[in-house]
C-alpha cells in the first residue's frame, strides 16, 4: 500500500481526519477528489496551515498536514510549538524530503535539524520510517495517538521485509558483538548495504532501525549495551540534537558507559546534487560507511 | 436600534469591568492601557451579541471568540467575573502561581477558547475553527479580536489571504485600533493606514466604527450576517479609555502602580477626578 492510499483509507474510515497541505501535493495528489472538503490546501502558507490545523483539532479533528520538511519545521515552527504544542493537539505532521532526500535543492531545503527541533516540543512524538513499507506499517499507530506527531516521510521502495511495528519500539534487525549500528529513516538503506559488506569481511555487526526518536527505545539500548562492543549512530542530520544527542542523553542519564561513535553532519550543510552523488560526496554511501565503521571498531 | 435602557446597562457593565481591571495593574502589574481600550467592544460582544453563556461554554454550536492580542486579558477576565463564569474574588489571584490568572489567556479559565500571547497566532487558529464549522454545516460564528500593533506580524496577512480564499463568511476579524503598539504610536513606527483600503483589497467587507460606542457596535455587528466572505470591523479606540491620566500615552503600555495610585485611579474612573500619579511606575517590557 502507498502512503497516499493509506491516508485516503484512514480518512474515509474516520471523519476526524482532515488532509491539509501548504501546496505540497506530491504525496496527496488524488485526495481532493475522494475527500472533498476534508482536503484543504492553504497555499504556500505553512504558518497559517499549522494554525488552522490547531483550530480544526480544537473542534475534534485530526489534521494530517503536509509541507516540505524545511518549511514545515522551521517556517511554521512557532505555530507548531505554540498553537499545536502548548495545547497538545493531535495534529499529525507529514514532512516531505527530510534529510538527504532534499538532494539537489540546496541548503534552503535541507532539513537536517528537524529531529532536534521537533523533539524539543513537549508532547511531540517524532518518527522516521526507513522506507514506504515501514512508513505504512507505522502510520496507523502514529495517527492513532491523541498527541501531535512529526514524521519524516520516506516513500522509497522497501529494501527489506520489516517486522511488525510496536509503538515506541525500535526494529532490531541484526545482533553483533563487534559494534551495533543505530540508524533511522533513509540511512537504513545504506546501513543495510554496509552491514552486508562488513559481514563479508568477517565482522559481527548489529543493526537497529530506530523507527521512533521520541519516544526513544531506551530499553533496547540498555540491553544492547551489555551485548555489543560499541554503538555507531548513522544519521542524515546535524550531529547536534539528533540521534547521537538522544543516545548520549540516555547513556549519561542511565550511567551506561560504552564507546559511542557518530556519523552525521558536523556543523555544515551538505553538498547538493543527485542523491547517489550526495551520499558519496558526504561519505554516507555504504562503501564509505564501511571504511569509517572499520576504523571505529579498531579503535 | 438599541434602546436607552440597554445602552445604560452596557455602559454600567463596562464600568464594573474597568473596576475589575484597574487593581490588576499593581503588585506585578498588567497591560492596563490595551485592556481598557478593548473593554467596550468585548462587553458588547459578550453581553449582547455572542451565542455564548455559562451553560454552553463547551457546546459545539456556540460562537467562538478568540482573543488574539492576548495581553488585554484583564478585560476578558473582568467580563467573565461580571458574567459569573469565574468568581470575582479570583481576580485577586492575579500572578499567583496558585491560579492561572496571568498576563496572557489560557484555557484553564472557563470561557477562554485558546491561549494567546504570541501575536499573529490566532487569526489562523480562528480560520481552522471557522473551516470546521462550515464543513459540518454549522450556523455558529467565529470572532477574532486583534490588536492594531499585531498587524505588523506577517502571519496576520497570510491568514487574511486564506480566509478570503476559503470565503469564510462565518469569521469576523475585529481590530482594536487604539493607535499604539508597545512603545510607540503605530503611525510613528510602522504606519498601518489606510487600514480600510488594505482590508478591502484583501477581499473582506470592512467597517470602521467608534469602538466605545455601543450603538455603533450593534449596528456594525448586525451588518456582518449574510456576507459572502470574512469580514473586518475596525474599532477606533483609546488606549487607557476611562482613565484620562493614562489615556493615549505611549509610556503607559505595561503599568505597575502602587496601591495608593490604584486607589487614585479608581477614584478617577468612578468620580472623574484626575489621579495624582507620583511614583515612577513605568515598567519597560
Amino acid at each position: 500500500m502507498t502512503y497516499e492510499k493509506l491516508l485516503e483509507k484512514t480518512a474515509l474510515e474516520d471523519d476526524r481526519f482532515i488532509v491539509m497541505t501548504a501546496e505540497n501535493r506530491a504525496l496527496v495528489r488524488n485526495l481532493p477528489t475522494s475527500l472533498g472538503n476534508r482536503f484543504i490546501d492553504t497555499g504556500i502558507t505553512e504558518q497559517t496551515m499549522l494554525g488552522a490545523a490547531a483550530g480544526l483539532a480544537l473542534r475534534g479533528r485530526k489534521p494530517v498536514v503536509h509541507a516540505l520538511s524545511a518549511f514545515l519545521t522551521m517556517r511554521a515552527f512557532e505555530f507548531t510549538r505554540t498553537s499545536v504544542g502548548i495545547a497538545n493537539l493531535p495534529v499529525k505532521l507529514s514532512s516531505f524530503i527530510p534529510g538527504v532526500l532534499s538532494d539537489g535543492n540546496g541548503p534552503t531545503h535541507q532539513a537536517i535539524e528537524d529531529i532536534s527541533i521537533m523533539r524539543g516540543i513537549p508532547g511531540m512524538e517524532v518518527f522516521a520510517p526507513a522506507d514506504e513499507e515501514d512508513l505504512v506499517e507505522m502510520l496507523p499507530q502514529i495517527w492513532a495517538t491523541e498527541n501531535p506527531s512529526y514524521v519524516r516521510i520516506n516513500t522509497r521502495p522497501a529494501i527489506m521485509k520489516h517486522k511488525p511495528y510496536v509503538f515506541g519500539k525500535a526494529e532490531h534487525i541484526f545482533e553483533g558483538k563487534d559494534c551495533t549500528i543505530l540508524t533511522y529513516g533513509f540511512m537504513l538503506e545504506e546501513s543495510v548495504k554496509a552491514h552486508q559488506l562488513l559481514s563479508d569481511l568477517g565482522y559481527q555487526v548489529g543493526l537497529v532501525n530506530l523507527r521512533n526518536l521520541k519516544p526513544f527505545d531506551g530499553d533496547l539500548i540498555s540491553k544492547l549495551a551489555t551485548q555489543t562492543s560499541c554503538f555507531i549512530t548513522i544519521e542524515d542530520h546535524f550531529l547536534t540534537g539528533g540521534l547521537f544527542s538522544i543516545l548520549a542523553e540516555y547513556l549519561v542519564k542511565n550511567q551506561i558507559l560504552i564507546p559511542t561513535h557518530s556519523i552525521a553532519f558536523e556543523d555544515r550543510w551538505f553538498k547538493p546534487g543527485r542523491l547517489s552523488e550526495v551520499l558519496i560526496h558526504e561519505g554516507l554511501d555504504a562503501k564509505s560507511l564501511v571504511e569509517k565503521i572499520q576504523k571505529f571498531i579498531q579503535k | 436600534m438599541m434602546n436607552e435602557e440597554k445602552l445604560v446597562q452596557l455602559q454600567q457593565f463596562a464600568k464594573r469591568v474597568r473596576n475589575h481591571i484597574v487593581p490588576m495593574a499593581s503588585d506585578g502589574g498588567c497591560f492596563l492601557g490595551a485592556s481598557l481600550s478593548a473593554v467596550d467592544l468585548l462587553t458588547y460582544l459578550y453581553v449582547d451579541h455572542l451565542n455564548l453563556h455559562k451553560g454552553n461554554l463547551k457546546d459545539e454550536n456556540r460562537d467562538y471568540l478568540f482573543l488574539s492580542k492576548g495581553h488585554d486579558v484583564p478585560a476578558l477576565y473582568g467580563i467573565f467575573a461580571e458574567l459569573g463564569w469565574i468568581e470575582a474574588d479570583r481576580l485577586k489571584n492575579h500572578l499567583s502561581t496558585e491560579d492561572h490568572i496571568y498576563w496572557h489567556p489560557n484555557r484553564n479559565i472557563p470561557g477562554v477558547e485558546f491561549h494567546s500571547g504570541s501575536l499573529g497566532q490566532l487569526p489562523s487558529v480562528s480560520i481552522g475553527v471557522a473551516m470546521d464549522i462550515i464543513i459540518r454545516g454549522g450556523e455558529n460564528r467565529v470572532y477574532c479580536v486583534m490588536g492594531d500593533g499585531e498587524l505588523n506580524e506577517g502571519s496576520c496577512w497570510e491568514a487574511f489571504l486564506v480566509a478570503n480564499a476559503y470565503k469564510l463568511d462565518n469569521l469576523t476579524f475585529i481590530i482594536d485600533r487604539n493607535n499604539f503598539q508597545a512603545n510607540m504610536a503605530t503611525e510613528d513606527l510602522i504606519p498601518l493606514e489606510s487600514l480600510v483600503e488594505k482590508f478591502e483589497s484583501f477581499g473582506m467587507m470592512t467597517q470602521r466604527i467608534d469602538g466605545h460606542d455601543f450603538m455603533a457596535l450593534e449596528k456594525a455587528f448586525s451588518n456582518i450576517k449574510g456576507q459572502t466572505g470574512a469580514q473586518v470591523i475596525i474599532c477606533d479606540t483609546v488606549r487607557g479609555k476611562g482613565l484620562p491620566s493614562i489615556e493615549a500615552r505611549a509610556d503607559r503600555w505595561f503599568c505597575n502602580f502602587s496601591q495608593p495610585e490604584i486607589q487614585e485611579l479608581l477614584v478617577e474612573l468612578n468620580e472623574g477626578f484626575g489621579a495624582n500619579l507620583v511614583a515612577e511606575t513605568l515598567v519597560v517590557r
